[in-house]
């Protein structure tokens, strides 16, 4: 890595250089096209730590090896690992469905898209149009770390703090909004939980179990009382109460 | 101050420049040393934990049990490869590669020791080395816990995605704390590069205490030593190791992530951990151990820094890290959850923050004049101590009497026995052999008999 570094610096496109770009760069597209087209959610989301590997390789290729690593620990290590705890939470069977709810907004979604990208690339090219380049010999003159920190705590010092200060008030306004405050005074003590407990029309003693049949130990069946009803309090609550069919006590035929 | 700083430390000029030939052997030692430290860091876990729950721990397979690990790897391999229904193959199989990969590639820009002369080639004894060589490290190590959440989601069953869920939080959570014990090492030595970072610490300033020259200690260990003590709670949480091994915990979640695994990709899984456990244990000497420089007692030696000897001293600290990791195995029980997450996020992460402002400001104030200089830290002392001083503290409740604690019960509290009890002795305190009547064994005719 480190001669590539060297050699990318020096200004001209080195054998070792070529043969990762095209190696890297297939598979970046493909990454991102695989991140639209997959159809579970976790799919999408390693298609797009696949672009964002080689794009940091990319990075570290062109001379920048620190906003490469960055690149990784941050996006890849630390955001896309974000994205992934979200997902997993949501369920890894959450697919997505392919039925529209809003009318016509794939078509306004590829419009608004390429005028997005239209607009920002020829933002680009107006802004940097007159910009004569300086190299990377002498953007990295006293080293690449070095060179980055000069130019964010100097001349984009204004910018850096103003972005930073953008994101913890995200970040706090997040905390706040997700925030349960439990007072002190809310909570039950121990006198008040047994008096919650002994209270008139309260049963006092632990739930009875779910019944247990030679036919079915499910959590879901209901345990029978002493006259033959059954009882709600053995089930959970999530979880309707109903009766066996005979179909549904017969054997399975799973025993052989 | 670079009175050490000789011939033997290489600098990043001295890397790129091997023949293919060398390049493949120090990839392949690198590999062997990730192999070996699996093969051996097992048995060693297992007869230090041993050793700590008095009794032998493996002694059978070869000398001393040195085989145990070998053994138990081809029986893993031999082992049915199961893939469960719902998993998703394709993630499923690559969880594990993934781990692997990124434990044994971060070992690649570890040095294992100074410039020695290999069939004419005086080159480093290391992979390579570029300036962010300590972020290649962390980015690898972040990458690694992908093999563990995506293990965990593609078993398609619970308890390993719990496992998965906990290990991804774990990482972002530890991860900060890392990055921020690193950045005081960045501040002192000034260079990202693994081999800048050992060079810097080798060459400690000497002091002339009376008549004599002492060399003070380099090793960022002393000199940062909250840094040290924090990086190191973190590489615990990171390498998902006891106490901090939450997401396989085995009596919450089974096996955590790995519950689906077996055969040969359970056995990944093993490499991984302790390969990581090593690689980490490396990395830690690299950048607060003072790397291959031998300790003080040995360096009265002149050549104790010098040709291969490093090595020696390199895994003796490495070992001494890898016995601290199966001490505190072997010590301490899991974290409760919650109890992780609020130690991460309020306990080392503000730590971390005050100890590099306190750091900066000491960096800031070095090049003053010794007026000032003792002026500011006077200032500095003096206002820690009034905010210590005048810290608002929790009133102190009133003691009471028991008497007057008992009076002041809220009616319907639970009934207390009488404050002058007097409990009676226990009849159990002596043993009162009791006649009993000779069992009556003599034969009859018995009706009951069937």
């Amino acid at each position: 890595m480190t001669s590539a570094t060297v050699l990318a610096a020096a200004g001209q496109v080195s054998g070792g250089e070529e043969v990762t770009f095209w190696i890297l760069a297939p598979l970046a597209l493909l990454g991102a096209v695989g991140m639209v087209w997959a159809r579970n959610a976790v799919h999408s989301a390693l298609w797009l730590v696949l672009t964002m590997l080689c794009l940091g390789v990319f990075y570290v290729l062109q001379a920048g090896p620190f906003i490469g690593m960055v690149q990784i620990i941050v996006y890849t290590g630390a955001i896309m690992m974000l994205f992934l705890f979200v997902l997993m939470l949501v369920g890894r069977d959450a697919s997505d469905s392919l039925i529209e709810t809003l009318r016509g907004q794939r078509v306004a979604a590829v419009v608004l898209g390429l005028g997005f990208a239209g607009l920002v690339g020829s933002g680009l090219y107006r802004a940097l149009d007159g910009v004569p380049a300086a190299g990377l010999d002498e953007a990295n003159a006293e080293g690449n770390v070095q060179g980055i920190a000069r130019l964010l705590f100097t001349k984009y010092v204004f910018a850096f703090e103003l972005t930073s200060a953008l994101l913890i008030t995200a970040a706090v306004g997040a905390m706040v909004l997700a925030h349960v405050e439990r007072r002190k005074a809310d909570r039950m003590d121990q006198i008040a939980t047994m008096k919650a407990r002994f209270r008139p029309g309260n049963y006092p003693g632990p739930k009875p179990g779910p019944g247990v049949y030679a036919t079915s130990s499910s959590v879901a069946t209901p345990a029978r009382l002493p006259d033959g009803r059954l009882t709600d309090r053995s089930i959970p609550e999530i979880l309707p109460v109903r009766e066996l069919t005979a179909e549904e006590t017969a054997p399975k035929g799973t025993d052989k | 101050m670079n009175l050490y700083l000789a011939a033997q430390d290489p600098t990043l000029a001295d890397f790129g420049k091997d023949p293919w030939w060398l390049v493949l052997g120090k990839i392949l030692f690198a590999f062997v040393v990730a192999v070996a430290a699996t093969l051996l860091g097992v048995w060693f876990e297992r007869r230090v934990v041993g050793r700590m729950a008095v009794r032998p721990g493996p002694n059978q397979a070869g000398p001393f049990g040195l085989l145990q690990t070998l053994a138990d790897g081809v029986k893993l391999a031999f082992k049915e490869d199961i893939l469960p229904r719902k998993a998703d193959k394709v993630v499923y199989f690559f969880a594990p590669v993934i781990s692997v990969v990124c434990a044994v590639t971060a070992l690649s820009v570890i040095p294992f020791g100074p410039m020695v002369s290999i069939f004419g080639h005086r080159t480093p004894l290391q992979v390579t080395d570029v300036s962010v060589a300590v972020l290649v490290v962390l980015a690898f190590s972040s990458l690694a816990v992908y093999g563990i959440v995506l293990g965990g989601w593609a078993s398609g069953s619970t308890y390993p995605l719990l496992g998965g869920l906990r290990s991804a939080a774990q990482l972002v959570s530890y991860e900060v704390t890392m990055g921020l014990s690193v950045v005081a090492v960045f501040m002192t030595a000034g260079t990202m590069s693994t081999s800048g970072i050992v060079a810097a610490q080798g060459d400690g300033t000497r002091l002339s205490i009376g008549g004599f020259e002492v060399a003070a200690p380099g090793w960022y260990a002393i000199l940062l030593l909250p840094s040290f003590i924090m990086f190191f709670i973190a590489i615990v949480g990171e390498t998902n190791r006891a106490p901090f091994d939450l997401p396989e915990a085995e009596s919450e979640l089974v096996a955590g992530f790995q519950t689906e695994y077996s055969s040969l990709k359970f056995a990944l899984f093993m490499l991984s951990e302790y390969v990581a456990m090593v690689t980490m244990s490396a990395f830690t000497v690299t950048l607060f151990l003072g790397g291959w420089h031998a300790p003080w007692p040995i360096t009265i030696w002149s050549g104790a820094n010098e040709g291969w000897w490093p090595m020696l001293w390199f895994f003796g600290k490495v070992i001494l890290l890898v016995f601290v990791f199966v001490w505190l195995r072997g010590t301490l029980p899991r974290l409760r959850y919650d109890q992780f997450m609020r130690f991460g996020w309020k306990v080392l992460l503000p730590l971390n923050l005050v100890w590099i402002m306190v750091l900066a400001g000491l960096r800031s104030i070095e090049d003053w004049q010794a007026r000032d200089r003792l002026l500011v830290t006077a200032v500095g002392a003096g206002v820690l101590l009034l905010v210590t001083l005048f810290w608002p503290s929790r009133k102190k409740e009133l003691k009471q009497s028991p008497q007057e604690q008992a009076d002041s019960r809220p009616y319907g509290s639970f009934p207390l026995p009488p404050m002058d009890l007097q409990v009676p002795p226990s009849p159990r305190t002596k043993r009162v052999l009791a006649e009993r009547e000779p069992a009556n064994v003599v034969a009859g005719p018995d009706s009951r008999e069937v």
